[in-house]
């Protein structure tokens, strides 16, 4: 079965496939996890609201983002980001927004969706009465969040998150339909110059299998030594 | 700025000169369908039978089951859908690979996808029946034994009626995903839903007004999926029986 195969066109496009293609998607996978996190908690925090509006508006979104196809709201961001951009600046046209920035922002918006409900779980994980004794020390809603019941979410939700970065990590390989040189990006351009299709396919599934399974592996035995036995 | 909305472009006929541009988008609703159901008709068969297995006493078959899952789910969908589509013909005796190659338009990208997608998916499943299985009590088992059934016997007739009831919520979330992943099959020319408004948005140059459209159908078909699937889980409920769905897991 591998008589056939050329070995070497692999050996020759490493450089090329790590240093621009691997380099894209891991820069990308960490701006669009933290800024997912960090929004993701924010609209876990509208959504458990006691205030309507904003629950609604946080729910509606998280929703709405749940049921689209990705490579849907890939296409969408794309188009609508430098219109929200020049609206924003007040310019007379839709601004240049790079490709990397338009998945950025892209992934961090709709990752943001998920990273929402797990923080949700997060939240509501912590016992009520914490909350309660936040507030009769004092401490205003701010305090109680950051102070002692986020900290907790987080805590008990680390292995979610990390299992949850590990899909946005596969899910980056999408940027493909903006003909991006991500990991996948840069091999398809290397199989289809060369015409070794098999090769580099091949060799990327392994690439993404394996860096996927160790993650997934650390976090297992993460989550088995932060666990807290109650 | 500004942005020239035209609602109405809806009813433009379309350039292949069959229609307007909306039954382009119902034909594409169409062929997500069609892609689907037949990739969930695999999902839910090999998700089952790998799902069963991995609950079995047999350490080998367990491994064997835990591998498959792996490798399903460590591969991003895209990269797999390139594996299909790409790679098998090539690695597959070359009569077999060739008429796979040759296969008329919409059926060469079509069988691909559904292939890939329900492989993908049945990953997933055999997770969600294996959790299933694994959250009846274990008195279950004992009493089926104890009635004198064999181990098959069991499963058939007592562990995975229930645990299907258990995992009915999870499999619904499972089916809605593959709807919404069918669309990556646009890579490999599948003209589904996404890619027709993609296609219509480079026509007729009206963005928002396409992928507006595309959005609405993606919820009403997820409206319809819920509604349906509540209706089956009144229908299928056992009374008295409170399944408990399984906890929380990282997804799409």
């Amino acid at each position: 079965m591998f008589a056939g195969f050329d070995f070497d066109v692999i050996h020759r496009s490493l450089p090329y496939l790590f240093k621009e293609g691997m380099t894209f998607t891991l820069t990308l996978t960490a701006l669009a996890m933290s800024g997912g996190i960090v929004f993701g908690t924010l609209l876990a925090m509208m959504r458990l609201s006691s205030f309507a509006p904003l629950s609604l508006l946080a729910g509606g979104y998280v929703n709405l983002m749940r049921s689209i196809p990705l490579v849907l709201v890939i296409f969408w961001f794309y188009f609508l980001v430098p219109w929200i951009g020049g609206w924003a600046i007040g310019a007379n046209q839709p601004i240049q927004v790079g490709a990397f920035w338009s998945s950025v922002v892209t992934f961090t918006l709709f990752e943001a969706a998920y990273y929402c409900e797990i923080m949700r779980a997060g939240i509501q994980s912590v016992p009520r009465g914490q909350v309660s004794a936040g507030y009769a020390l004092g401490l205003n809603y701010w305090q109680t969040m950051g102070r002692i019941v986020l900290p907790q979410a987080f805590r008990n939700m680390t292995p979610v998150l990390l299992t949850q970065t590990i899909i946005l990590f596969q899910d980056t390989s999408l940027v493909y339909v903006l003909s991006i040189t991500d990991f996948l990006g840069a091999a398809a351009k290397v199989a289809q110059r060369d015409g070794r299709l098999i090769e580099m396919y091949l060799f990327v599934a392994l690439v993404y299998f394996v860096i996927s399974f160790t993650a997934s592996y650390c976090v297992r035995r993460l989550q088995a030594r932060i666990a807290i036995i109650r | 700025m500004k942005y020239n909305w035209n609602w109405g472009i809806f009813w433009d006929p379309a350039p292949d000169g069959a229609g307007v541009y909306f039954s382009w988008l119902i034909s594409g609703l169409g062929w997500t369908i069609a892609t689907a159901l037949a990739a969930w008709i695999i999902a839910l068969a090999v998700g089952t039978v790998v799902g069963t297995l991995r609950t079995t006493p047999v350490g080998w078959v367990v491994k064997l089951g835990d591998a498959y899952v792996e490798l399903f789910r460590n591969i991003p969908l895209l990269v797999q859908m390139f594996l299909w589509y790409f790679v098998l013909p090539e690695l597959l005796p070359k009569a077999l690979g060739d008429a796979m190659k040759q296969l008329a338009p919409p059926w060469g990208s079509y069988w691909p996808a559904v292939l890939c997608l329900g492989f993908y998916t049945s990953a997933r499943v055999a997770e969600q029946i294996k959790a299933g299985i694994l959250s009846l009590p274990r008195g279950q088992t004992m009493a089926a034994t104890a009635l004198g059934l064999t181990q098959p016997q069991a499963y058939r007739y007592v562990l995975l009626p229930m645990a299907f009831r258990i995992v009915l919520p999870p499999l619904t979330s499972e089916f809605m995903n593959i709807i919404k992943n069918s669309a990556v099959a646009l890579t490999i020319g599948l003209v589904e839903l996404t890619a027709r408004a993609r296609a219509m948005q480079e026509f007729t140059f009206q963005v928002f007004e396409a992928f507006t459209a595309a959005t609405v159908i993606y919820i009403l078909l997820n409206i319809v999926i819920v509604l349906a699937m509540r209706h089956l889980e009144k229908r299928v409920a056992v009374p008295g029986f409170i399944g408990s769905a399984t906890g929380l897991q990282a997804g799409h």
